[in-house]
């Protein structure tokens, strides 16, 4: 990276990034809270967490802007790994997350992320949406009608107060209002205290204490895989949306290097397994932030908050945190996706609908993502393998000329021979199979045409093979048996 | 007389309206006049369009595409006409570009797609009014 640019990158932007540094922080709290109580840990876990990989991302990321913390879709993964083997082995699963998220960078892995099609992205974020909100519903229980009325108001101040003022995010005056309100008028219902422990320190360095042996990695394993994936997943996506908005380019891999750097590091810390952020970067970049400085600030402002500020974020209710939560979930939802739903291609909307139940079912993004892209690949190999074929008679019925539409391959070539009529009557002398919107692919292609040929000939009928691509052609010069007839 | 008019548009009917006045009102030098379509994509845009393209390069593709019928509406008349997509929070960015620019005048339909944040908030058009340096029309 040159230093000119590096410079740029970092105090290019200095009172922008300052102020949406600030923004962010604000708006951080209350989501790396809710995000450990899903995960099954103590707030500090997130806290720490967001803030060592806000700061690190600062340095090592490749996407300057884009704000990365701890998150729901990793928390989301983390839940049973917590519940079964506690909190020191998810320290040593965020470490080995990070190892391999930057191996993939290293290996300039990150392009293969391209490879998954976009319903499964857009099925992908639907279903971290609904996880969010049903991760919600547990804080409604046993705690009577008092509950809905704060989560209502909660819900109200977050999408009233924008139309007073747009700098201040409205998801810390819902949460202070709602602290206050439930202090003052000593209302009785689940805070923050009451999930966890929270402590006014910085985070320190330490090892997990777990065993190093091959059964602790088998533990593990599953879980930093699944993490991987869906981090690398979310954070490049991310990615491009604050490429798109800032109008500039980002370099892929030294962001997965990036996020793996910083996983490793909150691991080390005492923190969670993180990635980039879709709502926090948007935050960032509408509030003016642009440079590394950004996500410096807000990484160090929420910990100076925390450290200050503990003992009156202990008292924030958890339904004012579920509120927050539920907002989350809708700009989440990718809504232009259930209006277009009518639009696109079944094959796509069944393939979004597919990566969103498995996910519901299973609990697991990880999962929901992989059948996505098994079913996409399965609806390719259909689309693709569609051969169309026309005919048409020509010389006063002496000759017929076949045209072939779509590609030759192992999946295709019955339905091309069935296209053919081998049953002819015996004014037909001459066959001309037309290839040009054609592609011959494999071993399958050049012996369908060997047999048409062959079979023809049975009956004393010429066959001719035109129009072959370049491709095609060195393939059925290289593989083709008895085709004489190639090249005419 | 208005012969570089620069259109903020948000591919609205509102936006299309402001295009017919705009016709109506160089009709007698047409020939001469350019119009220059211009959008600006905010946030929330930016993630539904990647979510819904893949990349941003595509997405910017898309958008350009989007307006193609406008620029050849406005051709069709006798006009000269292109787009330029800009990025960023849209009454700052439009701004900000049309302060850069020499034109005769900025046209602006009244308000866009979200009625209700017009009725509370005061819109685009009226920001542009405010700060743009130049002559701005709002269509009603």
């Amino acid at each position: 990276m040159l230093t000119s640019s590096m410079k740029q990158q970092w105090f290019g932007n200095i009172r922008g990034d300052v102020l949406s540094g600030i923004v962010v922080a604000l708006a951080l709290i209350p989501e790396a809270i809710a995000f450990s109580i899903i995960a099954g840990v103590d707030p500090m876990v997130g806290l720490y967490a967001s803030f060592c990989i806000a700061v690190t991302i600062a340095f090592v990321g490749g996407r300057p802007g884009m704000i990365s913390a701890a998150t729901g879709a990793m928390a989301l993964l983390m839940v049973t790994l917590v519940a079964e083997h506690g909190l020191e082995y998810l320290l040593a699963t965020t470490i080995l997350t990070g190892i391999l998220q930057f191996i993939l960078g290293v290996f300039k892995l990150a392009r293969f992320m391209k490879f998954i099609p976009r319903s499964v992205m857009v099925g992908f974020v639907n279903a971290l949406a609904i996880m969010i909100f049903t991760s919600q519903l547990q804080h409604f229980e046993n705690e009577g009608w008092i509950v809905y009325v704060l989560v209502a108001a909660t819900l109200g101040i977050i999408y009233l107060f924008p139309y007073i003022n747009k700098t201040i995010p409205s998801t810390l005056v819902a949460i202070i209002v709602m602290s206050i309100v439930v202090v003052s008028m000593g209302i009785d219902v689940r805070n923050v205290g009451s999930m966890g422990e929270l402590t006014q320190t910085l985070p320190i360095f330490a090892l997990p204490d777990i065993p190093l042996n091959f059964e602790t990695l088998a533990i593990i394993f599953p879980y930093a895989a699944a993490l991987t994936i869906v981090g690398l997943l979310e954070s490049l996506l991310t990615a491009s949306i604050v490429d798109d908005f800032t109008d500039t380019e980002s370099d892929k891999n030294q962001e997965s290097r990036g996020q793996g750097i910083a996983n490793v590091v909150s691991g080390f810390f005492g923190g969670m397994a993180g990635c980039a952020m879709i709502g926090q970067s948007v935050i960032n970049v509408k509030s003016g932030g642009r440079g590394r400085l950004s996500a410096l600030v807000a990484g160090v402002t929420l910990m100076f908050l925390i450290i200050a500020l503990g003992n009156i974020v202990v008292q924030i209710p958890m339904a004012a945190l579920a509120g927050v939560m539920i907002m989350v979930s809708i700009s989440t939802f990718d809504w232009g996706s259930i209006r277009n739903l009518h639009k696109v291609p079944a094959s796509d909307a069944s393939v979004m609908i597919v990566t969103v139940l498995t996910v519901v079912i299973t609990h697991n993004l990880a999962y929901g993502v992989l059948a996505g892209v098994v079913l996409s690949m399965i609806f390719f190999a259909v689309k693709i393998s569609k051969v169309r074929v026309l005919s048409l008679y020509m010389n006063e019925g002496q000759k017929r000329i076949y045209y072939v539409q779509g590609q030759l391959f192992f999946a295709s070539v019955t339905e091309f021979q069935e296209g053919i009529e081998f049953n002819e009557s015996d004014l037909v002398k001459e066959v001309v199979i037309d290839l040009s919107e054609s592609h011959l692919w494999d071993d399958s292609a050049i012996g369908a045409l060997d047999s048409v040929e062959a079979k023809f000939e049975q009956k004393g009928i010429d066959v001719t093979f035109i129009g072959l691509n370049g491709e095609s052609e060195r393939l059925l010069s290289k593989l083709g048996g008895v085709s004489k007839s190639s090249g005419h | 007389m208005f012969t570089k008019i620069l259109l903020a548009s948000d591919g609205s009917d509102h936006s299309n309206r402001a295009i017919d006045e705009a016709l109506k009102m160089v009709d007698p030098y047409k020939d001469q006049v350019h119009i220059e379509v211009v959008y600006a994509v905010d946030g929330d845009q930016s993630k539904k369009d990647v979510l819904q393209y893949g990349d941003s390069d595509t997405a910017s593709l898309k958008r350009k595409e989007r307006f193609q019928s406008t620029i050849e509406y406005i051709e069709d008349k006798g006009l000269g006409a292109d787009i330029t997509i800009l990025h960023g929070q849209p009454a700052e960015t439009l701004i900000e570009y049309a302060n850069e620019g020499d034109y005769d005048c900025v046209l602006v339909g009244s308000r866009g797609r979200n009625k209700f944040q017009t009725l509370i908030l005061g819109s685009v058009s009226h920001k542009l009014v405010k700060y743009v340096n130049h002559p701005v029309i709002v269509v009603k």
